[in-house]
Order: C-alpha cells, then sequence, then structure tokens
C-alpha cells in the first residue's frame, strides 16, 4: 500500500511536470527592464535625431512637410523601432538562455515553440497592417496598433508562461486604444506602453522569481 | 477508508506513468521526443509505458506524417481523464486520512 510521503511525492511531481509540460518557465525579468529601457532610448533618438525636436504633436509635424521628406521620415521612424524591437528580442533571447541553463531546462521544447507562435501570429498580423497604415499616410494609427497588436499577442502567449505576460498583454492593449483617441501624443504613448510598462513588469517579475 | 484506496489505479503506480499522464491532462497532444525530454526517460523506458497505458485506454495514439517524417503523438482518452482525476482525488484523501 502506499504510504503518506510517497503520495504527497507522487502528487508534488504530477504539479511540477504538469506546470514544466505546459508552460515556458525560463523568462528573466531583466529582459523586461532591458526591453523599456531601449524603448524609451528609441523614443529619445527619434524625438532628437530624427524628429528634431519639432513639434510634439505628429499631425502638426508632417502637416508641416513636404511629402517626400515626410516618408523618408516615416521610414527612419520605422527603422528606428524595428532596431529597439531586435535588440530587446535579443536580449530577452539571451537571458532566457541564461536562465533556463541555470534550472537544467531546455530553451527550444515544445512549450517554448507554441508560445512562439501564439506570440508571432498576432504580431505578424499587425505588422502588416501598420505597414499598409505607412502605405496610406495613416501615421495617427500606427503606434496604436503597435500596441494593440503587441498586447494581443501577450495575452494569447501568456497561457504558455508565467500569468503576469497576460496582464502585460492587458495593459499594453488598454494603452493602445487610448492612444487610439489621443491622436498626435504617439510617441509619450510609446514611452509609457513600451518603456514604462516593459520595466515595471521587468522589475515585478524580477523581485518575484530573480534573475 | 476502503472507499478512498479503492480508487487508487494500479494503472497509474509508476513515476513514469503518472508523469505521462500528468502531461498529456495538461496538453491536448504531446509528441514522444518531448514527452522523453520532459520526463527524463529513455526511450525504451518511455514506450513500454505508453504502450501499458495504451493498452489499459488511457491514453491514444496519433500517428502523422509531417512532411517525411513520421511524427507520433500522444493524447488523453475520455476514459483516462476521468481514471486520472480519480486517482488523483484518492492520493489527495490518502494524504488527509492519514
Amino acid at each position: 500500500m502506499k504510504s503518506e510521503k510517497e503520495s504527497i511525492e507522487d502528487i508534488k511531481a504530477i504539479r511540477r511536470i504538469m506546470e514544466d509540460s505546459s508552460r515556458f518557465l525560463s523568462l528573466s525579468g531583466l529582459s523586461g527592464v532591458f526591453a523599456g529601457i531601449l524603448a524609451i532610448t528609441g523614443a529619445l533618438v527619434a524625438w532628437f535625431f530624427i524628429l528634431g525636436t519639432g513639434p510634439f504633436r505628429f499631425g502638426d509635424y508632417f502637416g508641416s512637410m513636404t511629402s517626400g521628406a515626410a516618408i523618408t521620415l516615416k521610414w527612419k521612424l520605422l527603422a528606428d523601432a524595428g532596431v529597439v524591437l531586435l535588440l530587446s528580442l535579443f536580449f530577452a533571447f539571451c537571458f532566457s538562455i541564461k536562465k533556463a541553463g541555470k534550472d537544467g531546462k531546455s530553451i527550444w521544447n515544445s512549450v517554448s515553440r507554441r508560445l512562439l507562435a501564439n506570440l508571432f501570429l498576432p504580431l505578424f498580423a499587425g505588422g502588416v497592417l501598420i505597414i499598409a497604415l505607412m502605405i496610406n499616410n495613416q501615421i495617427h494609427f500606427i503606434i496604436p496598433c503597435f500596441l494593440i497588436f503587441y498586447g494581443l499577442a501577450l495575452v494569447n502567449a501568456g497561457k504558455f508562461t508565467m500569468g503576469e505576460v497576460y496582464y502585460l498583454g492587458i495593459l499594453e492593449m488598454i494603452t493602445g486604444l487610448v492612444a487610439a483617441f489621443v491622436p498626435g501624443w504617439s510617441l509619450l504613448f510609446w514611452i509609457f506602453g513600451f518603456g514604462i510598462l516593459h520595466i515595471g513588469y521587468g522589475v515585478v517579475m524580477y523581485r518575484k522569481l530573480g534573475v | 477508508m476502503k472507499d478512498l484506496i479503492s480508487n487508487i489505479n494500479k494503472v497509474f503506480e509508476s513515476r513514469v506513468r503518472l508523469g505521462i499522464m500528468s502531461v498529456l491532462m495538461v496538453n491536448e497532444s504531446y509528441d514522444f521526443n518531448s514527452l522523453k525530454e520532459t520526463l527524463d526517460v529513455t526511450d525504451g523506458n518511455l514506450a513500454s509505458h505508453i504502450k501499458a497505458l495504451e493498452e489499459k485506454g488511457m491514453i491514444k495514439v496519433n500517428k502523422q506524417f509531417i512532411g517525411r517524417k513520421p511524427n507520433t503523438s500522444y493524447s488523453v482518452t475520455e476514459t483516462g481523464m476521468t481514471e486520472f482525476r480519480l486517482h488523483l482525488k484518492a492520493l489527495e484523501n490518502l494524504i488527509r486520512e492519514q
């Protein structure tokens, strides 16, 4: 017959295996902090070096230039955002490898594959929509779309990692929706959504789980 | 007391089988290699426990081809789900009773 100790061990093992097999937990809070700092840096670069500290409201700004100059500017801003995204992903990837290594887990398994698929599907839709908005000159809605689709991606991926990612997603989504109603202040919403929220999330996770 | 223990299912009396069932309870399906990695067991060991669970109707095998490579994945059956829940309940009761 089973002893009490054995039963407790069994239940512990069951719980651990259920979690390990369905959630990717090798995410580091530091990834969030780095992504936040990079996003704010990206916004400052856009503000000081690309927009040249012109009027803060995008609409006024673009309205005051020739269409050729506006197009160059748009692509420069997109490149800036792209660099921020790539660097953030790179750091997240490095921190995850380190954390997984420390816990003796692998980073490429069926859970992480599902996590990535669920993350990138909404991001892909958002990316295509943003290109369409750029082509059609709907500048106001680009940053709201970034935030909304990123939020949806996190909500979707949250099922396969820590629950906090899900709530971060909801906050990003709300930030994006508010931004859509307050046209022209996109850069500030960008700093709040991608900068402050990420740093906040990172600090919370870091204090909860360590590196 | 007797009632509680009668639900302890002999089919699940092994850590590997408990592991397989745990994975399949929370995932729609799982392939052989991922199971092997998660549970940290050898091919032969995993295969024999899978076979036992399959014969008892607790899990089902889905054979597919991804491109040209065969890919075998497993999922839990209705029976397996019910039986495993009963087993878990019995384990919990056992701890509480003693």
